[in-house]
C-alpha cells in the first residue's frame, strides 16, 4: 500500500532513490541540492538502502565515480545544483557518450557571478547539449515518480542514456507537501534491475571510453544522437506503463485550453503552476488562453508541442534562464521557435524572461505577458521588432 | 477554500518547523498544504519568515503569499505594523506575547482578530528552551480554524520521536487551552 506523507521536493528524491534500489550513490554538498543526499546518506547507514555512499572531493568526482560505477553494472545516483553542475560538465559529456544509464537529480539554482543560491534554469539549460535525456519536474511529486521512471528509461536497451530531472531549488526542493511515496517491490516491478549496457568485468576484458580516431569517433557521435532519438518510444511507454503502475499520468508535455486558445504561453517547471493559476482565472474571464508545459526538455518533443500552437494566434515562451548574445536569449524560446519554423507556422512568438536568481513569477507578470501577446494578435514574425523581454526587473 | 499563513520569527525558534507542521496536520485532515521558508540564508537571530498555502484541492499557485489569511509571530520583540503587510482585512495575528488581545487590537487597529499566548512560558516549563514553534501552531488552532488541535497532535507523533512528541503534546495543549482569543 502506498502512503501520502509530507516530504520537500529534495527529501522526495531521496524516498525514490531508496525505493530504485539504487547500488551506489556519490555526491558532493551544495545549496539547494545537498538535503537530497543528507537523506540518502542516512538511509544507508541505517540500513534501509543497502548501497555504497561515496563521499567525494568535488561534483567533477562525484559524477566520474558514479560513471566508474555505472560501468561495472551499478544502479547509481548523483544530485547537484548550479556551479556544482558546471564542474560535472565535463563528465555528463562522456557519461552520454559511453552510454551509461546514470540518473541525477538537478535542484535547479542560478550561476555565478554574483553568487546567488535560489531558483532558475541556468545550469538546467547549460546542460542542455551534453546529450543526457532531460526531464522537468513541477512538484516534489513529479520528482519523486520521475526519478523512478528515470531508471527504467535509462536502463532500457534501447536507449542506455543518462538521466536528469530537475525540479526548481527552493520552489520545490525545500517546499513541503504532499507525496505519495512509491514502495520499493513496485518500483522495482516497474523498473526492473537488470544489467543491460556493456560492463567492465575482469573475466571478460575490455576498454571503455579509450581514444577513437577521426576514422571513428564521428560514429560514436551518431549513435547517441540515434538512441536518443530512439528514446522516445521508450520515454512514451515508460509513462503509460508508470499510470498503469502508480496511477499518476506523465506526458511529454501538458497542455491547458490549448485547442482555441488565441494566446499559447509556454513554461517549464514550478513557475508553470503559477501561470496555470492565472490562465485559469482568465479562462474564468472569457479570455482565449492555453497553456503547455514542457516536462521533457531532451529530446525535445517537438511534434506533440507543434499540435498544440497550430492553431494560436501569438505564443508566448517563459525563460527561467538566459544564453547572452545568441539569436533566441532564452533557451526554451529556441527551441519552440525552431518547431514552429519547421511547420511554417508563421506568427508571433515572443520570449520572456523572468524569475533569475530566484526573484518570484507573479501572476500579475503573467496577466502583463498575455495583454501584450494580445496587443500581436494577427501579426507575422517579421513584424516583431523585439522578440524578447525582461519581465520584474530594473531595467 | 484556500488559506494562506505568514510565519515571523527569528532563526532557532522554528517558524520553518511551525509551517510544516500545520502542513503536516491538514494533510492528515485530507487536505492539500504546502509548506515553504522565505528561501534565504539561514542564521540564528535574524528574522524568519516562512509560508503556508492550504487548499482542498491541488495547489498549483508556487508565487509567494502576497495576502496571508492570517500571520502568526513567534518573536513578541517583532509585534508590530511591520509584519503585517498584505494581511487580508478580518484576518487573523496570532502573537507570542504577555499583552491581551484586546491591548493588540489598541496597538494595531480594528481591521484584524487578535489572538495572544504566552509561548515562551510554555515552552520553558515544558521544554526549558524558549522554542515556541509547536505552542504557536496550536495557537493558531485556537484563533481560527485554519487547522485542527488534534491533527496538530498527529502530525508531532509521526514527527518527532516519542519522548518529543509526548512534550509537543503537551505543549499543543497547553497553548490550544491558553491562547486568548478576541
Amino acid at each position: 500500500m502506498s502512503k501520502v506523507i509530507p516530504l520537500s521536493g529534495n527529501y522526495a528524491v531521496a524516498y525514490a532513490v531508496k525505493a530504485a534500489d539504487v547500488d551506489v550513490v556519490a555526491a558532493y554538498p551544495i545549496t539547494p541540492q545537498t538535503a537530497v543526499v543528507e537523506k540518502v546518506a542516512e538511509f544507508v547507514a541505517n540500513g534501509e538502502l543497502d548501497a555504497e555512499f561515496l563521499h567525494v572531493e568535488s561534483e567533477h568526482s562525484a559524477l566520474s565515480a558514479v560513471l566508474g560505477a555505472s560501468a561495472a553494472g551499478a544502479r547509481v545516483f548523483t544530485a547537484t545544483s548550479a556551479q556544482g553542475l558546471l564542474l560535472m560538465y565535463e563528465i555528463m559529456h562522456i557519461a552520454s557518450t559511453a552510454r551509461l544509464p546514470i540518473v541525477m537529480g538537478i535542484a535547479t539554482r542560478a550561476i555565478s557571478a554574483p553568487i546567488n543560491i535560489w531558483c532558475d534554469h541556468s545550469d538546467f539549460m547549460a546542460a542542455s547539449d551534453t546529450g543526457w535525456i532531460m526531464l522537468m519536474a513541477l512538484n516534489a511529486q513529479e520528482a519523486h515518480d520521475l526519478i523512478i521512471a528515470a531508471y527504467r528509461i535509462a536502463e532500457d536497451p534501447r536507449v542506455h542514456i543518462p538521466v536528469a530531472v530537475g525540479y526548481d531549488g527552493f520552489i520545490v526542493s525545500h517546499t513541503v507537501e504532499p507525496v505519495d511515496v512509491v514502495e520499493r517491490e513496485k518500483a522495482i516491478k516497474y523498473a526492473p534491475k537488470r544489467v543491460t549496457w556493456y560492463t567492465l568485468n575482469p573475466e571478460k576484458p575490455m576498454t571503455m571510453g579509450s581514444l577513437a580516431s577521426p576514422d571513428w569517433y564521428f560514429e560514436f557521435r551518431v549513435q547517441l544522437q540515434n538512441a536518443i532519438e530512439s528514446s522516445r518510444e521508450v520515454i512514451s511507454e515508460a509513462f503509460t506503463d508508470f499510470k498503469h503502475y502508480f496511477g499518476r499520468e506523465y506526458r511529454e508535455i501538458d497542455s491547458f485550453y490549448t485547442d482555441d486558445a488565441d494566446v499559447v504561453l509556454v513554461s517549464m517547471g514550478s513557475a508553470t503552476g503559477t501561470v496555470l493559476a492565472f490562465v485559469e482565472e482568465a479562462r474564468r474571464a472569457g479570455m482565449k488562453v492555453g497553456l503547455l508545459n514542457v516536462r521533457l526538455f531532451r529530446p525535445f518533443p517537438e511534434v506533440e508541442i507543434a499540435k498544440h500552437l497550430e492553431n494560436a494566434k501569438v505564443v508566448a515562451v517563459l525563460d527561467r534562464a538566459m544564453n547572452a548574445g545568441s539569436s533566441f536569449v532564452g533557451p526554451l524560446y529556441s527551441d519552440i521557435v525552431v518547431t514552429m519554423f519547421k511547420r511554417g507556422l508563421d506568427i508571433p512568438v515572443i520570449n520572456h524572461i523572468t524569475g533569475l536568481g530566484g526573484r518570484a513569477v507573479l501572476k500579475s507578470y503573467v496577466e502583463s505577458i498575455v495583454k501584450h501577446a494580445y496587443s500581436l494578435v494577427g501579426k507575422k514574425m517579421r513584424d516583431i521588432e523585439r522578440h524578447y523581454s525582461f519581465i520584474g526587473v530594473r531595467e | 477554500m484556500l488559506v494562506e499563513v505568514r510565519w515571523h520569527g527569528r532563526g532557532g525558534q522554528g517558524a520553518v518547523t511551525a509551517a510544516e507542521l500545520v502542513a503536516y496536520a491538514s494533510i492528515i485532515k485530507g487536505y492539500y498544504a504546502l509548506a515553504f521558508p522565505e528561501f534565504g540564508a539561514e542564521r540564528r537571530g535574524a528574522p524568519v519568515t516562512a509560508y503556508n498555502r492550504i487548499a482542498d484541492r491541488v495547489i498549483y499557485d508556487r508565487s509567494p503569499v502576497l495576502n496571508p489569511d492570517a500571520v502568526v509571530i513567534l518573536d513578541s520583540s517583532m509585534v508590530g505594523r511591520e509584519v503585517l503587510h498584505g494581511l487580508k482585512k478580518g484576518g487573523f495575528v496570532v502573537a507570542n506575547t504577555t499583552k491581551k488581545p484586546s491591548e493588540l487590537s489598541d496597538l494595531l487597529g480594528q481591521d484584524y482578530r487578535y489572538a495572544t499566548i504566552n509561548a515562551t512560558k510554555i515552552a520553558l516549563d515544558v521544554f526549558r528552551l524558549p522554542i515556541v514553534n509547536t505552542a504557536m501552531t496550536a495557537a493558531l488552532a485556537a484563533a481560527s480554524r485554519v487547522v485542527d488541535l488534534e491533527h496538530l497532535v498527529e502530525a508531532v507523533k509521526s514527527r518527532f520521536s516519542a519522548r518529543l512528541a509526548s512534550l509537543n503534546e503537551l505543549v499543543l495543549r497547553k497553548a490550544f487551552e491558553l491562547t486568548e482569543v478576541k
